[in-house]
């Protein structure tokens, strides 16, 4: 059991390591999800891009190219280091070697930014390749706030924990989503990762109004936008059903929601993820400059507001 | 919920949408798996690779987020799988690409040039063991591995390969690639030997029992290819190690 202090905030950001060392923050700017394939357009285009985010998980070997593009990638943009293996919403305890593996990572290539999800991936010793849900009530707060709290403490610096897609409800959920998510960051500091595509989804599956949720959110304590593309099928009972596919551009309806998002709470760092049926390079960078030209439409009204 | 993730047999939570988290979890490491073993994928087909592979998930599921170190059971199990005995060789070549992906991830580690094995003394010489970089591997197979690996994955055009012979695939690691080749059966023996901690002498031996054997050449071609990472003279009463760690 981690004890908690008051002074929990103050303590992570003096554990950071030296300001030359470590990169500043995200830009607010619009980024892309690093596959290898676009390593060669990366390398010889040297294209204009906000930051680079890839999946810890990918860069846990011991050495060779994964680690050689990393290190090109870190001298280019900002780096986003986005775990998707810890399994903070586990039952049981957190995996003491993964924490080690993060923190090796960190402190080899110092990102500006950690992120990871409320959900979990790992049980009984198999690890399930998934994102999956839990239910939202005072016992999952309780041990989702101790796992951020050993994260946080374990690399020395807070993460962003990011909201999840959702298929299924619980009956035992007593909390809302956003309620859940604003007491884990009261509680340990963390910051949110706010990954808009997913709350269309889950709006979609469950049927809840997601620009009521996003008008809701509480943008202040979010250090990273996700948007993605998603898939549409229809259920065995003939509802409609959106799946997290990360699998094509990202849906009319979600850059209008990302659009309201903005419009409220000025730019922040935004990720395009494209994780199968990866394009070629153009394509994803086209993606990120539409983003890109939503975030500057509200860098520019708030240079009007401020004038 | 955990339990009847990888089980279709067992019911899950009562929404019908848990399927969809039990296509993920399933289809997800089987996708992981076909980009570990493409060449496997392209001789089997999808639909064959996707039934083994889930018959294989659930056999082993990964027991660590770190999916690039998952797969290493792969080859033994499907050279065992009743349904792919038609295919002798699928072992052989998922084992190529399994020390692929191995070389893929090993560690970075300098390599020496021939001019560090100059400076032992040549009354040393035979005693002396050569370590190899980190991401060499062979893999050894009485069908021609190498050969079958090149053509299924469309890096070799040209006539089939002759199944009934053997080949040894030496598997390196350039800047940002991996290189797979077949090399002859007396280079085969003499790696073989010294990546199992032989000194030269003993491992010179296991290459002059195979036709055609240069030691000479074959020291020289490891120099020039970058395959030595440390040199360990033995000096009578201890040894030296050279490496440009």
């Amino acid at each position: 059991m981690i004890t908690r202090h008051p002074d929990r905030e103050l303590r992570l950001m003096t554990t950071h390591e030296p300001p030359s060392l470590q990169q500043r923050a995200l830009p607010p700017r619009a980024g892309i999800s690093f596959k290898p394939c676009h390593w060669p357009d990366i390398n010889a285009g040297n294209p204009d891009v906000g930051f680079f985010e890839v999946h810890a998980e990918n860069y846990m070997g011991a050495g060779g190219p994964p680690h050689r593009m990393l290190e090109g990638l870190r001298a280019r943009a900002p780096l986003s280091l986005h775990g998707v293996g810890l399994s903070i919403g586990s039952e049981g305890r957190l995996d003491p070697d993964h924490l080690a593996r993060l923190r090796h990572l960190i402190d080899r290539y110092q990102p500006a930014s950690f992120s990871e999800h409320l959900a979990w991936s790992s049980h009984g010793g198999i690890y399930f390749n998934d994102l999956l849900p839990l239910p939202y009530n005072a016992q999952t707060l309780a041990r989702v706030a101790d796992h951020v709290d050993e994260t946080q403490t374990a690399l020395g610096r807070p993460l962003l924990l990011e909201n999840p897609s959702a298929y299924v409800a619980f009956v035992d959920a007593t909390m809302d989503e956003i309620g859940f998510l604003t007491e884990i960051a009261r509680r340990t500091g963390c910051g949110l990762l706010l990954d808009v595509n997913n709350v269309y989804v889950s709006a979609v599956n469950q049927g809840f109004d997601a620009a009521a949720y996003l008008d809701a959110f509480p943008l202040h304590l979010v250090g990273q936008i996700h948007l993605a593309g998603h898939a549409g099928e229809v259920d065995a009972d003939g509802r409609r059903l959106l799946i997290d596919a990360h699998d094509r551009a990202v849906d009319a309806a979600v850059h209008a929601l990302f659009a309201r998002v903005i419009a409220r709470g000025g730019a922040k760092p935004t990720l395009i993820e494209w994780d199968n049926n990866v394009p070629a390079f153009d394509v994803l960078l086209a993606e990120m400059q539409a983003a890109e030209a939503i975030l500057r439409s509200a860098l520019a009204i708030s240079d009007v507001a401020a004038e | 919920m955990a339990a009847a993730l990888l089980d279709p047999a067992r019911p899950g939570p009562d929404d019908l949408r848990f399927s969809v988290h039990r296509n993920n979890v399933v289809a997800g490491l089987i996708n992981a798996l076909a980009e570990t073993f493409p060449a496997v994928h392209a001789l089997v087909g999808d639909e064959f690779f996707r039934a083994a592979g889930a018959v294989f998930v659930r056999a082993h599921p990964p027991v660590s987020p770190v999916l690039i170190h998952w797969g290493g059971a792969f080859p033994d199990w499907i050279a065992a799988f009743p349904p792919a005995a038609g295919v002798p060789y699928l072992g052989d070549v998922a084992r190529l690409e399994w020390a692929r992906t191995e070389a893929y991830n090993a560690a970075d580690m300098p390599s020496l040039a021939a001019r560090a094995l100059a400076a032992v003394a040549p009354e040393r010489l035979p005693r002396t063991r050569l370590t190899l970089h980190p991401a060499v591997r062979l893999v050894a197979s009485r069908f021609p591995v190498a050969s079958l690996w090149a053509d299924v994955t469309g890096r070799h055009q040209g006539s089939r390969p002759i199944l009934s012979r053997a080949e040894t695939a030496l598997i390196t690691r350039g800047e940002n690639t991996v290189s797979v080749r077949a090399i002859p059966p007396a280079s085969a023996a003499f790696l073989r030997s010294l990546m199992a901690g032989q000194p030269l002498e003993a491992a010179a031996g296991a290459g002059m029992n195979e036709p055609d054997f240069d030691l000479t050449a074959e020291i020289s071609a490891l120099f020039q290819a970058g395959l030595v990472a440390g040199i360990t003279a033995d000096n009578g009463s201890g040894s030296w190690a050279a490496s440009s760690m």
